[in-house]
């Protein structure tokens, strides 16, 4: 099961994923980033503090955005992962693709820097 | 009746209602001659010729014989409904009344000869009469019987079954003329018209006439009535002549049981009429009600007779209109899959939105929004919407699991047209409709889920099949895979290919997502590895081919995850590539260690651009005799046990380097019951793979 939370903070989106992501609950992250990324906001932030797992789907999820992402100029960042999820991204490879940094400051400031 | 039922036994209720037509005439032919014989022999002062008790008798066997004639043809016959009954009683009357007529008029034609004015003579015509009237009285007798037992109960039958045998008692006492008490025959009396009138209140069947059929009831009744008096009248006129001129002759009035009987019939046939005058009104409410059972059953009904939401919505909305008396109709549902579907009766589009827009422009909340879970009389809101014609608004929420799904408008041209019973009857429909509604969808969703389950089916064979069944073994090494599969099919795939005598590729792969799709991709990357590493090309080539090939058949958000190997038995090295798979835990045994090894890839299908080249690397080890190889998927690393935890890295490296001493078989069992044992339970939900390679 997963709980997912949108706040905006100075012209970023903040997506918040708490609890576990696995192929039935990719859905909601889908549609969260679906939606963050049709209001047209150009930084978006995933808070990954709480998310105690992610399994192959919802990987599969931030992977689909990538090229989107990339086409459409928007700064992507994950942020505040625990040891587990991150080493879940980093086997997959998925770490080189995407921006993750570890807390919400860097976060931030890399988006700010990507978004220039 | 236990006699009744012996002789049923004994004969066919045919043969029983001619025999006991036939006792009846010849009791009557023998109660006729007696009665003569007896007049005849009074008039002469002679003794009589037959005993005196002899006409009495007969008239006994006389009532006996037909009431079970009308018992046999009339109670048991089921085919009867209640005017059937009435119309019995009236037939019945009306031959008896026609004989009799035809028998005055014999009487008239022959005017006052001596013949017409014998007494004997007088008499003849008066047991005519009176064999009719008895006769009409019986049959009266049964239908009210079977009327007043219809919706019978213990107590009923009981009551009516001492009623039976009073009377009987009462024709008993009649030809016997057993000297009883004042007080006894005052008692007999008073029993037997208190039971007649408390079993005469039984008026149930009237309620279940419908208009015309009480029409027909009154006119059936009133003319048995009309019957009823007239042979009163003319046996009550000729017993009277016989008896000023006879002193033998025993009259009508003196039978007890006649007169009871007479009264009792008498009785129900006036409070009958009078129920069924006073219920005239009433039927159409009856009939009502009657029309709603009906329709609450067509909706509940319609799920097993016709396969579709539509006829459901289709007969909430006939039924609700036709229940309420509604001029207009409109019913507005959320289909399955959430697509808005209007059904209007007797009113345009255009109006209801008219009349939306109208309810949204006044703020009138919780109406006919979707939101709303509660019937809402929005008459009073209509009334100032000047260009409708409605002045009556009803609103009803379906539902289906607690959600709502539709509303259903009915409407009115009358200002307060609609009542608390017309809301409640709509709001029963309503739920029924959402109940059929859900079964309906519950039904679609069990089918969809069989259909599912047949495909998965279909894609566990396949993902078994994609398998290889014997894997390429060399002098140098010996390898075990072990495959377990959830009831969800994944995409894990394990296989080996030899490139040449001393060059042989292995793969490990998981294809994300499940089911059939999975298992589509695993039978892709099983060709792409079939047909790339035969080429022989360096792991990181491989790779960059797979990629190239697989981009454009995964679809957006899967992916697949590999590790290619290439082990020369020449160089006794091992060149490999890993593609966002899970790392390689390798056994030295020079170190007696197992040890994850340490290296960068992304996953196939993830990169759509050419330099995904740039994500993957070239790696190689050299092994010697001894060292093992584990090749897994995240199912095993993410198996969890009871507690939450996960196996883990260290739980497997820590089986392997327990076990590393033992054959390639032997390893993997161990890691495999290890695995069991953590889990707590045969049953995964995750696919389960591994390869091992031990090196010798």
């Amino acid at each position: 099961m997963v709980h997912i939370k949108r706040l905006q903070e100075v012209g970023a989106d903040i997506i918040a994923v708490v609890g576990e992501i696995d192929a039935s609950s990719s859905i909601e992250l889908d549609l969260a980033i679906a939606k963050s990324v049709g209001e047209g906001y150009k930084k978006i932030l995933v808070d990954c503090q709480a998310l105690e797992y992610i399994s192959s789907a919802g990987l599969g999820v931030f992977m689909s955005y990538i090229e989107e992402l990339r086409d459409k100029n928007i700064s992507f960042v994950l942020f505040g992962m625990k040891e587990r999820v991150l080493n879940t991204f980093s086997i997959l490879g998925l770490a080189d693709l995407l921006n993750i940094r570890e807390n919400k400051q860097e976060a931030k400031k890399l988006a700010d820097e990507l978004s220039v | 009746m236990p006699i009744g039922f012996l002789l049923a036994i004994m004969f066919k209720t045919k043969a029983i209602i001619r025999l006991t037509s036939l006792s009846a005439a010849i009791s009557w032919v023998i109660l006729v001659f007696a009665d003569i014989t007896v007049l005849f022999s009074d008039m002469k002062a002679l003794p009589p010729d037959v005993p005196v008790w002899l006409p009495r008798v007969m008239l006994d066997l006389y009532v006996v014989s037909l009431f079970y004639y009308y018992k046999f043809r009339i109670e048991r016959d089921e085919g009867l409904n209640f005017t059937d009954l009435l119309w019995k009683v009236f037939a019945t009357g009306l031959i008896a009344t026609v004989i009799s007529l035809a028998v005055r008029l014999v009487l008239f034609l022959l005017g006052s000869t001596k013949l017409s004015t014998n007494v004997l003579f007088i008499d003849f015509v008066y047991q005519i009469n009176l064999a009719l009237f008895i006769n009409f009285l019986l049959a009266a007798f049964t239908c009210w019987k079977r009327l007043i037992l219809y919706q019978k109960s213990k107590w009923l039958i009981r009551a009516w079954l001492v009623f039976e045998f009073l009377l009987l008692g009462i024709l008993l006492y009649d030809s016997i003329h057993v000297a009883l008490s004042e007080a006894i025959s005052t008692i007999a009396i008073v029993l037997t018209s208190l039971l007649g009138l408390v079993l005469s209140a039984n008026m149930r069947w009237v309620a279940y006439l419908n208009f015309k059929q009480k029409w027909t009831s009154l006119l059936l009744l009133l003319l048995s009535i009309f019957y009823l008096v007239y042979f009163l009248y003319s046996v009550t006129i000729w017993s009277d002549q016989i008896t000023q001129q006879s002193g033998a002759f025993v009259s009508f009035q003196s039978h007890v049981f006649n007169i009871a009987l007479l009264a009792f019939v008498l009785t129900y046939m006036s409070f009958s009429f009078l129920v069924v005058l006073f219920n005239l009104p009433t039927s159409s409410v009856f009939e009502q009600k009657l029309e709603e059972v009906v329709n609450f059953q067509r909706i509940s009904q319609s799920i097993q007779t016709e396969q579709s939401e539509e006829s459901v919505y289709n007969i909430l909305l006939e039924s609700s209109v036709s229940s309420v008396f509604a001029d207009a109709a409109w019913l507005e549902i959320k289909g399955a899959a959430n697509e808005q579907r209007l059904f209007t009766y007797q009113i345009t589009e255009k109006e209801t939105k008219e009349i939306h827009t109208h309810l949204e422009k006044h703020k009138i909340k919780g109406a006919l929004d979707q939101s709303s879970d509660k019937t809402k009389n929005l008459s009073k809101h209509l009334s100032s919407l000047k260009s409708t014609r409605f002045r009556s608004l009803l609103a009803f929420p379906i539902k289906v699991k607690d959600e709502t799904i539709g509303t259903l408008a009915l409407l009115k041209e009358l200002p307060e047209g609609f009542n608390k019973e017309m809301t409640r009857i709509v709001s029963a429909f309503a739920n029924q409709a959402g109940i059929s509604i859900e079964n309906f969808r519950l039904m679609e969703e069990a089918f969809q889920n069989a259909r599912y389950k047949e495909e998965l089916k279909i894609a566990k064979t396949v993902q078994q099949s994609l398998l290889p069944t014997r894997l390429e073994q060399h002098a140098d090494f010996e390898i075990s895979a072990f495959s377990a599969s959830a009831d969800e099919v994944g995409g894990d795939y394990y296989d080996t290919l030899r490139i040449s005598d001393h060059e042989i590729a292995l793969i490990i792969a998981d294809v994300s997502g499940k089911g059939t799709t999975a298992a589509f991709h695993m039978s892709q990357m099983k060709g792409i590895f079939h047909s790339l590493a035969q080429l022989g090309p360096n792991p990181r080539d491989f790779m960059a081919k797979a990629n190239k090939a697989l981009v454009f058949c995964l679809e957006r958000g899967s992916f697949i995850s590999a590790t290619y190997f290439v082990i020369n038995t020449e160089s006794k090295k091992v060149f490999y590539s890993r593609a966002g798979h899970c790392p390689v835990l390798l056994y030295k045994s020079s170190k007696q260690k197992a040890e994850f090894l340490k290296d960068k890839g992304t996953a196939l299908g993830m990169v759509r651009s050419q330099d995904y080249r740039n994500f993957v690397e070239d790696n190689e080890f050299a092994y010697e005799a001894g060292d093992v190889m584990i090749l897994y998927t995240d199912g095993i690393t993410e198996a969890k046990n009871n507690k939450g935890e996960e196996f883990g890295n260290e739980r497997l490296a820590e089986v392997l380097q327990n076990n590393a001493e033992k054959s390639s078989k032997e390893i993997e069992e161990s890691v495999i019951s290890t695995l069991y044992k953590f889990s707590g339970s045969e049953d995964i939900n995750d696919d389960y793979t591994s390869m091992t390679v031990k090196f010798r």
